[in-house]
Parts: structure tokens; sequence; C-alpha cells
């Protein structure tokens, strides 16, 4: 884990690029076909990931599991809806859990609108639509990135987007100022535009 | 309409995570609603949210195993002209859905002397203080420094301080640090939705900004 100053090694795995692949034909056949097996590889891809993400944010194993269980459920019901709006299916799933998380974990009111949401409020004019093979690249692009950045820079990056730490704890969890905290998230945030960038 | 003020990136990666307090996050989703680029960075940031869920190692946390129950029910297909019929109103969707608002009907209270205020509620337990400020033209509020993060977001005409002016759909995103002096648009005044994330420093403001008048 991430819990400690000290440990502040980077936990990514290689060899990613294939994943998002293959999530995507997952997605598809969830759309087409609805089969029971679709369920359930993307149960097994996403259920551990989204409860241990439910965890680390506070909730105990039964809540984690029924959060994790909902997530998916969601995707499930949704998937109809989502193939139309072509964003990037893991960042659908990842908004689809942070929603939940803030609204079951926290108990606030959620602001954050689901990325099949955003995808739709954006008018066609001002920008138009990417297609599920540019999101799918915008993922990989933004996966490689992160795996360029220096420890300290994931370290802070992992904690606020998994452990669902705000920057202040961030700081506190790290012994930091809270400046140094905002500065390591603005520049990974930078250098994971800059590779987006070049796909735009 | 131009938007030149924009949330710090870091407060929008705290937005995008879902680690923005409720009041912040509501001034961030509403700054959104009026800011195409901001939709796009905080899209581009969710795909980061992903990466980091997908890549981080499991092997630290073993999940519990179990199966997945196959599931039979009813798929959801969008509706005819499903939901972007959006509504220019001045008063952000966002919070226009939230409160069961429109810019007309937002019930204004006095406060003091060329100042109204709306209180809008938070979730029971929640910190922090977000409310709409209609401040008449010229007026002056007093100095004051922040306790905490206050992001204030300029609905309907203009203020300015010793960092800029800011006009509709401009948002001050400012922290401790900052000591400023608001002057409301000397024509237009300026209506705001201003939210802060300690309530104590944010009364301490009130206070000031309507003395001798009370009731906050
Ligand atoms: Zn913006």
């Amino acid at each position: 884990m991430l819990g400690t100053a000290h440990d502040a090694r980077p936990r990514l795995r290689p060899g990613p690029a294939r994943r998002w692949g293959s999530m995507s034909d997952l997605l598809s056949r969830i759309v087409t076909d609805r089969s029971d097996e679709a369920f359930r590889s993307l149960f097994d891809e996403y259920r551990p990931r989204v409860r241990r993400y439910m965890l680390q944010q506070g909730a105990d194993g039964d809540l984690a599991d029924e959060l994790a269980h909902e997530t998916l459920v969601t995707v499930w019901r949704k998937a109809a809806l989502y193939s139309s709006d072509k964003g990037s299916p893991s960042a659908w799933i990842f908004t689809i859990a942070r929603n939940l998380r803030i609204d079951r974990i926290r108990k606030q009111r959620v602001w954050q609108e689901l990325t099949d949401e955003h995808a739709a409020s954006i008018p066609s004019e001002d920008q138009p639509a990417d297609s599920m093979i540019d999101q799918q690249q915008r993922q990989i692009r933004v996966q490689e990135a992160l795996r360029t950045l220096p420890a300290e820079q994931i370290e802070v990056v992992t904690l606020a987007f998994i452990e669902g730490l705000p920057h202040s704890e961030i700081a506190e969890r790290l012994s930091l100022p809270l400046g140094t905290v905002k500065s390591r998230i603005r520049l990974a945030y930078a250098k994971l535009r800059d590779a987006l960038e070049e796909l735009r | 309409m131009s938007i030149t003020n924009h949330p710090d990136p870091a407060t929008l990666i705290s937005f995008a995570a879902g680690t923005l307090s409720e009041p912040l996050a509501a001034v961030v989703a509403a700054h959104a609603a009026m800011c195409s680029c901001c939709r796009r960075e905080i899209a581009d940031m969710e795909l980061v949210g992903a990466a980091l869920l997908l890549q981080h190692s499991l092997s630290a946390q073993p999940a519990r195993s179990g199966a997945a129950k196959p599931l039979r029910g009813r798929v959801a297909r969008p509706g005819p002209g499903a939901a972007h019929a959006v509504a220019r109103d001045r008063l952000p969707s966002p919070i226009a859905r939230a409160y069961g608002l429109t810019f007309a009907t937002i019930p204004w209270k006095r406060l003091g002397p060329g100042v109204l205020h709306h209180r809008l509620p938070l979730s029971p337990g929640t910190e922090g203080d977000l409310r709409l400020l209609k401040i008449a033209a010229g007026r002056r509020m007093p100095e004051h420094g922040h306790g905490g993060s206050e992001l204030t977001l300029v609905l309907d005409g203009a203020y300015s301080d010793e960092t800029g002016t800011y006009r509709s759909g401009d948002m001050q995103d400012v922290d401790e640090s900052i000591e400023h002096t608001p002057v409301a648009d000397q024509n237009a005044g300026c209506i705001c939705l201003i939210a802060s994330d300690r309530p104590a420093r944010f009364k301490g403001i009130m206070a000031r900004l309507v003395q001798p008048w009370t009731g906050i």
C-alpha cells in the first residue's frame, strides 16, 4: 500500500495495453449478446478492483461487496445507453464507482456527472464526439504516460484517485506542506495532459 | 462568451477524484456546466482515475472470492431525445436541478445594505458553506483572508479585486494565502455562487460584511 511516506514505489503492472482492447470487446459483447459469460468476465475483471477501491475509501467488507456489485450491475443495465456515447469504458466504470462512493460512503450530494453524461453535455459543434477508438487510444496514452511519472508524482495522484484523500490529508499522510502536494499534482497532470495533447 | 478564469488544476483533480468537499464541488460543477474547457479537463482526469483503478496492483489486498451471479433483466435503452435539452438559464443546471431553482426564483434575503443572499443547504453533517450572493453595483466588500479554500463563480455581472476582474462564468479559486478586497461592478453589480470549506471563517467574513446588521 501507499500508506506510508517511505514506501513510495509505484505499483504499476507491466503490459496493460492489451487490457484496454479486451475491455472494449467485453463491453460490446455485453451490449450485443447480453451473455452471462460476458457479464462474468466483466465481473471477474472489475469486481476485485472496485471492491478494493471501496475498502480504501472506508467501506467495511459488506458495503464494499455491495457497492462493487452495484457498480457492475449499473454497467450491465446501462451498457446499451453507454455504447451510443462512445467514451472510455474504464473511465465510465471509474465514474460510476466514484459517484457511488460519494453517495453511499461519504453520504454527500454527488456533483460529479458520470462520464457518459459529460460526453452528452458537450455540444457537438463545440467538440466533435470522439469515436470509441479515439477514447481507447486516449486511455492507453494516459496509461503509458503514468508509467513515465516520477514515483513521488504517482504517489500523490494515487492517494487522490484510489485512496480518496483530499489534498490536506495527502499532505498530512506524507508530512509535506499542502503547497508541495498541490504542485506535485499539477506537475503530474501537466505531463499526462501533454501526452494526451498529441492525440488532439 | 469567453471564460478566462478557471479552477486550479489541483482543484479539478480533487473534483474528478471525488475528494473535493461538497460545497466546493458544487461550485466546480456549476463552472463546468458553463465551461466546455473544464468539462474536457475533467474527462481527461477521469481517464487518469480509470487508469489507476485498473493498474493498481491487487496483490496487496486480495479480494474475497465470489462467483458472479448471472443477471437477467431489463436493459436501459436511450429514450427519445434523451437528456440534453440544456435550459439556458443564468443559474447553472447542476444548481438549478439540485435545488429546484431558476435564476428568477432565487428567494433572496436581505443581509445588509446592498447585499442579498440565499443559503443552499448541504447534506447533514457536512462542513462548509454554499450560498448565492447578490452584491449591489459598486459595493465594496471588506478585505479578508481565507482560513481554507474558497471558490467563487460569477453568474451575472462582475467583480474586481487586486488580482483582476471576474465576469460571468469566471471562477476565482483562492486558498489561505490570499487576501483580497472584491468590489462589485459599478454598473451591473454581481451575482455569484460562493463556497467555503471552513464555515467559521466564512461566517467571520459575512459578519464583517454586514455589520452592524446581523443574521447569518
Ligand atoms: Zn473552466
